[in-house]
């Protein structure tokens, strides 16, 4: 665990290799902010100014390790096992999350095409009908609609299910049931019926996949009551918030990204997860605030090393939840940068990016010196040709582009 | 007009082959495959009728009940076909949402319940005739004309009444409202305001059933989900998923067609390739049954032994009621494109009417009994308007309570605290 958590100078963070860093191995993220499960509950809770707050009724301290920050002067601290950690791609870090849950609680199940024999079409749920059988993880037919809405019926009669999207495109044809009932049940029936459901999925634009194979459905989910989003973008956190996914009482959506799965990196053998509606500090800095999730992070943290050496200092932030937003961890980075620039891959109009700007501006405008800059996709389907791929989506270039211009 | 009238012309003997009778709609019986045990009790009975049926049909048990009861009751057999005790359930139910429909529409016009409001007169014998079947860990998932349901299944009418009315005591708080009726005790999983979207929820229901059985080892649990819905629905794709859903994985699920002809405007003739909706069951691999949704007792046959096969564990059913609406599509529709006469017909087969005749007629209650139940109703029903009426609305702190089961959904403030710890949030001044 210790290698995680490495000083934050520039030179010791950012250490992938410049052409692919989606594909870097070993991949070392930086510290991150820590997190506590629930108030009340009995964790250590080491905050990103370094304090440490012990719940005094640290019943269960042992079972869950705080995913602790490690500030400039406090590198080891957070550390509290000496167990070496396991290396695993991020796929991998998904199904180890999964199938930890479903050994855990009997009533977690899986649902979706191809998630049975063929082992999930990006292999995320390989080997767990064999381990579980057919019925805990389900191969559906071809019917998002209804077997989200199956899911739906399930997780409000006591079941737990995790609905795959074999791509998040295809849970377009699932929007009923989605925002129907999957936000909105537990409302309308008075607080009667919980939906402890997760809709999880690959989406994003991958390798010139063609333009409904490369859809965002973060900014159309977004609008939905009643569902948190979360986006994961390390094998750490991928499992972290697979975990805390499944174990909250809200129906969470999970976006996973395509060509994110064989990331590798080292994780804790214990467990642990991370907090659903908390951002992860990649890097701190002092210039800028960078906000960005899922594939883009890697943009943003190859222009990160172009704008260090060019002088810069950016604070990366990965929001990690799309909805709700983490204001304070976002708020916290704007006071102290007074410029903010979100890289997203959803398209321009009424994506997350248009959202976070709106929520800065609404409780951060006194604090920013500039106005806030967006860099999003293109608002075109995204093309076949590779050129045309390219620079749909927003590249490192551009980024430091932004940066330069934000910093004058 | 001349389709529309004509469609309203055939619906009156929609599918009758025997213009003789025109209470039965059979379509030619098929004899279930030997190793069918659908209908193994009432298989004596038919053989008696089966020189009547000379057509095949694809291998699949489609038959139509109705038929056979009407036999068994005419044979005078001294075996009834309900005692005096379920006859007067039977009884109170389909009174109690009758009399609850029409105060509803009163209530309507009096300005004490708004938006959009479906009342269900004239298709009681299909909610008595199921759901006085069930058990209370049955499920019931109905559509947006669910308050008859829900009385059906035990939420009490106060709780109906107050829901409608949009109070804090309603069933759901006085969020959901006419079209969301659910219940947590009484497992009636909604009220959907969309037509075809309960029935997925109706088949996790029965998905979670046989989940249970089978990897959290409850083996007794046997609890089955009843889904209604209309014929208009019946065209819709989440119906056929979930045919195919239910009987590939053999879930303990009925799916009730309650076929009354109409949807809004839309006459099911209008609206369909092949009108004869029980016919898709067997295309999916389950028996597909048609029973004249008019009739309380004929219903509640064909219920037992669709509940049965799926509490056996042997499967879906799907069972078309023919039944009719005596009312309009909801409290804002003028109802003037159905034919008089075919309303004439079908409210010469009132179930209540027809329930009512055969209490007495087989001696099974006096009209003093009756009409002790028709006062016991009245009064019930009162309660429950004065009930929900004495009622208070919802104060603003209710509004953020029930949006997440799980308040921290709402998100991390700029203060670092919780949102749902905000006082503004309790208070439901709060902006999410």
């Amino acid at each position: 665990m210790a290698a995680i958590f490495q000083g934050v100078g520039a030179a010791a963070a950012l250490s992938s290799s410049p052409s692919n860093s989606f594909d870097s191995k070993k991949f070392v993220s930086s510290p991150c902010r820590p997190f506590s499960v629930r108030k009340g509950a009995s964790f250590a809770v080491v905050r990103s100014d370094g304090r440490v707050n012990l719940n005094p009724k640290g019943r269960r301290a042992q079972q869950l390790i705080s995913n602790a920050v490690a500030t400039k002067s406090d590198s080891a601290a957070a550390s509290s096992s000496s167990k070496p950690g396991h290396e695993l791609l991020l796929f991998e870090a998904l199904q180890e999350g999964l199938e930890e849950e479903m050994e855990r609680d009997l009533r977690v199940c899986v649902m979706g095409e191809d998630v049975g024999h063929y082992g999930g079409s990006y292999k995320v749920t390989k080997g767990l009908a064999k381990k579980f059988g057919d019925l805990r993880v389900l191969d559906t037919p071809i019917a998002e609609n209804s077997f989200s809405g199956m899911g739906i019926g399930a997780a409000m009669t006591g079941l737990r299910p995790v609905v795959e999207g074999m791509n998040m495109g295809f849970l377009l044809l699932a929007f009923n049931q989605i925002s129907n009932n999957c936000g909105m049940l537990h409302y309308t029936s008075g607080g009667q019926f919980t939906i402890p459901i997760v809709i999880r999925g690959p989406g994003g634009v991958g390798r010139q996949l063609g333009a409904e194979h490369s859809q965002r459905l973060e900014s159309y989910f977004q609008s939905i009551p009643g569902i948190q989003m979360v986006a994961c973008s390390t094998p750490y956190n991928a499992k972290g918030l697979m975990k805390a996914a499944i174990r909250s009482e809200n129906p969470v959506i999970l976006f996973e990204h395509v060509l994110l799965y064989n990331l590798k990196e080292r994780i804790p053998d214990e467990d642990y997860i991370c907090n659903l509606e908390e951002a992860e500090m990649v890097r701190p800095g002092e210039h800028v605030t960078i906000l960005t999730y899922s594939r883009m992070r890697y943009h943003v943290m190859q222009a990160a090393k172009t704008l260090v050496n060019k002088g810069y200092d950016p604070e990366v932030i990965d929001i990690r939840s799309l909805k709700p937003f983490d204001l304070y961890t976002i708020g916290n980075s704007v006071k102290k940068t007074h410029r903010v620039l979100i890289v997203e891959e959803c398209m321009r109009t009424g994506g997350i990016g248009a959202s976070l700007i709106a929520a800065i501006t609404e409780n951060f405008n006194d604090y920013l010196d500039a106005p806030i800059m967006c860099l999003s996709s293109q608002d075109v389907p995204t093309p076949y040709a590779g050129t045309l791929e390219e620079v749909t989506v927003v590249q490192p270039a551009q980024i430091v582009t932004a940066v330069e211009q934000l910093c004058q | 007009m001349n389709s529309a009238s004509c469609a309203a012309k055939i619906s009156t003997q929609p599918f009758s082959l025997n213009p003789t009778s025109p209470t039965s709609h059979d379509n030619p019986l098929v004899f279930p495959k030997p190793t069918s045990l659908f209908l193994g009790s009432t298989r004596k009975l038919r053989l008696s009728s089966s020189s009547k049926l000379n057509l095949h049909r694809r291998s699949g048990t489609v038959v139509a009940v109705s038929d056979v009861v009407k036999q068994k009751k005419s044979k005078s057999t001294p075996s009834l076909l309900i005692t005096k005790e379920e006859g007067l359930e039977l009884y109170e139910d389909v009174i109690l949402g009758r009399a609850f429909e029409d105060m509803c529409a009163q209530m309507y016009y009096r300005g004490k319940m708004f938006g959009f409001v479906h009342l269900y007169n004239g298709q009681e014998a299909v909610s008595t005739g199921f759901i006085k079947l069930l058990k209370q860990q049955d499920s019931v998932v109905s559509t947006y004309r669910d308050h008859v349901h829900a009385l059906s299944k035990g939420v009490p009418a106060r709780a109906v009444m107050s829901e409608l009315f949009g109070k804090t005591t309603g069933c759901c708080r006085g969020q959901g409202g006419s079209m969301h009726m659910f219940s947590r005790e009484h497992n009636l999983l909604g009220g959907f305001a969309f037509i075809g979207e309960g029935i997925p929820v109706a088949t996790g229901a029965a998905f979670t059933s046989k989940y249970k059985r089978e990897i959290l080892k409850e083996a007794d649990c046997d609890h089955v989900t009843l889904a209604f819905f209309g014929d208009g629905t019946c065209n819709n794709g989440q119906f056929f998923e979930c045919l195919n859903m239910a009987a590939l994985w053999k879930l303990p699920i009925v799916f009730v067609v309650e076929n009354n002809l109409w949807a809004i405007g839309m006459s099911h003739l209008r609206a369909t390739s092949d009108p004869q909706i029980y016919k898709k069951g067997p295309a999916f691999g389950m028996p597909g049954i048609h029973v004249d949704g008019m009739d309380v007792l004929k219903v509640r046959e064909v219920a037992k032994e669709a509940i049965g096969r799926a509490r056996r564990g042997e499967g879906p059913t799907l069972v078309e009621c023919e039944t009719y609406r005596f009312r309009g599509h909801s409290l804002a529709d003028p109802d003037e494109l159905r034919d008089s006469a075919e309303k004439a017909y079908y409210a010469a087969r009132d179930p209540i009417t027809a329930l009512k005749k055969y209490l007495i007629e087989n001696s099974l209650a006096s009209e003093a009994d009756l009409k002790a139940i028709d006062k016991k109703i009245d009064e019930v029903v009162e309660d429950a308007v004065e009930f929900a009426d004495e009622s208070p609305v919802p104060s603003r702190s209710q509004l953020l309570e029930n949006v997440f089961a799980d308040p921290k959904g709402f998100g991390i403030g700029p203060d670092g605290r919780y949102r749902c710890e905000d006082p503004k949030f309790t208070e439901g001044t709060a902006h999410v």
